[in-house]
């Protein structure tokens, strides 16, 4: 058996790790674990990952959980293009700084207005109260910018002239606001500017692909509320 | 201007710089101190306008993020290479435990620093049901910390809240004897020097020998309060 990576593309780390695999034609068996179906807490699911979440990968005996480190593995092990993530000290320091920051920044911010703005409402049927959800969108603004100011700044990529993993991790976690329906890119042209050059660098088609579900999370049918009392305390603990 | 590191020994993640540079890497320790609200000034914006530590300083070069710094100095110096191995899966493990801690440890245990002397000192007041939900994720964590990664060779040494009354390694036997080990290994000398600001913190709280921030410092503090689940 190769390698295998449990993935749903609903999940921003999951987009990061289809994308990076398939750009670098890294060879991969797919194990899709629906979350919105609660496979993730499946005990065949537990087997591959007793922390239920994911990405997870498998790679014959050796299981991998955590976005971030099996990004880095896979750069290890498939010598993909350096500009992923150098070899210059502090080139490569500067994307661990990134990807270090974003856990609880971009990552948490993007996962709440995803929540708030439609897998609440819409999906688990919870209303969510108007300034629950202002002040998780202004939580969301100040990260922005943030990203543009500390990080982006009048480079090309957030870590210098060339994408590197860490654009890849920012992109895939902006997209869950944009499927939520908010216009992040609108009125920050130094951002969209950037969204098109790592588009255009990760390749349109495979962008769009990966994309394709957090792009329909508005119009998911509501969950049957055996499915929802399922997941409702996990999802209340990750979106702290 | 060689290395330089801007820490203050009461956050968590500065304990770990700390305690890693103190291995025989030279650097000049520059304080900034918090609760005297040092990072919001002027000159330490300069240096990072997160305002907030720790930060590497290297001439031009600027890093922040905890994890970074202890990398990129076990990349650059001369460390044991237990500390970062150079083994695919091993090098994997550590970064899937950073990847957890930042997600399960680093938010959730700087918590009662803040409910039990930040914020009586600023007097803001946080419902017990927060203190109480915040005990129960510390718990949990604990439990994955034993249950998933006990073992492993993670060089952030989490040292936490033993100070603030909870008494964390106590019926967790596998950690306390974890914890045993790692201080062992680093030196009690170095751990208690890295240490003493947030073990004795409680008690100058209760002395009222801590001064209240600065009104500067103030809105952060208040923003970090309310982002308390």
């Amino acid at each position: 058996m190769g390698l295998e990576l449990y993935l749903d593309l609903l999940s921003q780390p999951c987009r990061a790790v289809y994308i990076f695999a398939k750009k670098n034609g890294i060879p991969f068996e797919l194990r899709p674990v629906e979350l919105i179906r609660g496979q993730h807490l499946s005990d065949a699911f537990a087997q591959v990952n007793p922390l239920k979440k994911v990405p997870a990968l498998r790679d014959g005996d050796f299981t991998l959980t955590e976005s971030v480190a099996i990004l880095l593995y896979l750069t290890r092990k498939y010598k993909v293009p350096d500009y992923w993530y150098p070899q210059d000290l502090q080139a490569r320091a500067l994307v661990d700084e990134y990807l270090a920051w974003q856990h609880t920044a971009l990552r948490r911010n993007c996962l709440r207005t995803l929540w708030h703005k439609v897998m609440f409402p819409v999906f688990m049927g919870e209303p969510v109260s108007p300034q629950m959800l202002a002040a998780t969108l202004a939580e969301l603004d100040v990260t922005l910018q943030l990203l543009e100011d500390k990080f982006l700044q009048n480079k090309a990529f957030l870590t210098g002239p060339h994408i590197s993993l860490a654009d890849l991790v920012a992109i895939t976690e902006l997209m869950h606001p944009v499927g939520a329906g908010c216009q992040v890119f609108e009125g920050r042209p130094k951002l969209a500017a950037w969204r098109q050059r790592v588009e255009a660098a990760v390749g349109k088609d495979l962008f769009r692909e990966a994309h394709e579900v957090i792009l329909k999370a508005k119009d998911f049918p509501p969950a049957d509320p055996t499915t929802k009392q399922k997941l409702m305390p996990r999802v209340l603990a990750m979106i702290q | 201007m060689g290395l330089e590191l801007y820490l203050d020994l009461l956050s968590q993640p500065c304990h770990a710089v700390y305690i890693f540079a103190k291995n025989g890497i030279p650097f000049e320790l520059r304080p900034v101190d918090l609760v005297k609200g040092q990072h919001v000034s002027k000159d330490f914006s300069q240096v990072n306008s997160l305002q907030k530590v720790p930060v590497l300083k290297e001439g031009d070069f600027i890093l922040t993020e905890s994890a970074a710094i202890l990398i990129y100095l076990s990349c650059k110096y001369p460390t044991a290479d237990h500390w970062y191995p150079s083994d695919l899966q091993t090098r994997a493990r550590i970064h899937e435990y950073l990847g957890w801690h930042a997600d399960c440890i680093r938010g959730t245990f700087g918590v009662p620093l803040w409910t039990q002397v930040l914020a009586p000192l600023m007097g803001a007041q946080v419902p017990e049901e927060k203190v109480a939900r915040n005990r129960a994720a510390m718990d949990q964590a604990l439990q994955w910390l034993e249950d998933k990664f006990l073992g492993d060779k993670a060089f952030l040494a989490g040292q936490q809240p033993v100070a603030l009354g909870y008494a964390l390694f106590e019926g967790r036997p596998q950690l306390a004897a974890w914890r045993g080990r790692v201080e062992a290994f680093l030196g009690a000398e170095l751990c208690q020097e890295a240490h003493g600001p947030i073990l004795s913190i409680l008690e100058q709280a209760a002395k009222k020998l801590l001064p209240v921030p600065p009104p500067a410092a103030h809105a952060t503090m208040l923003r970090r309060i309310a982002r308390i689940p």
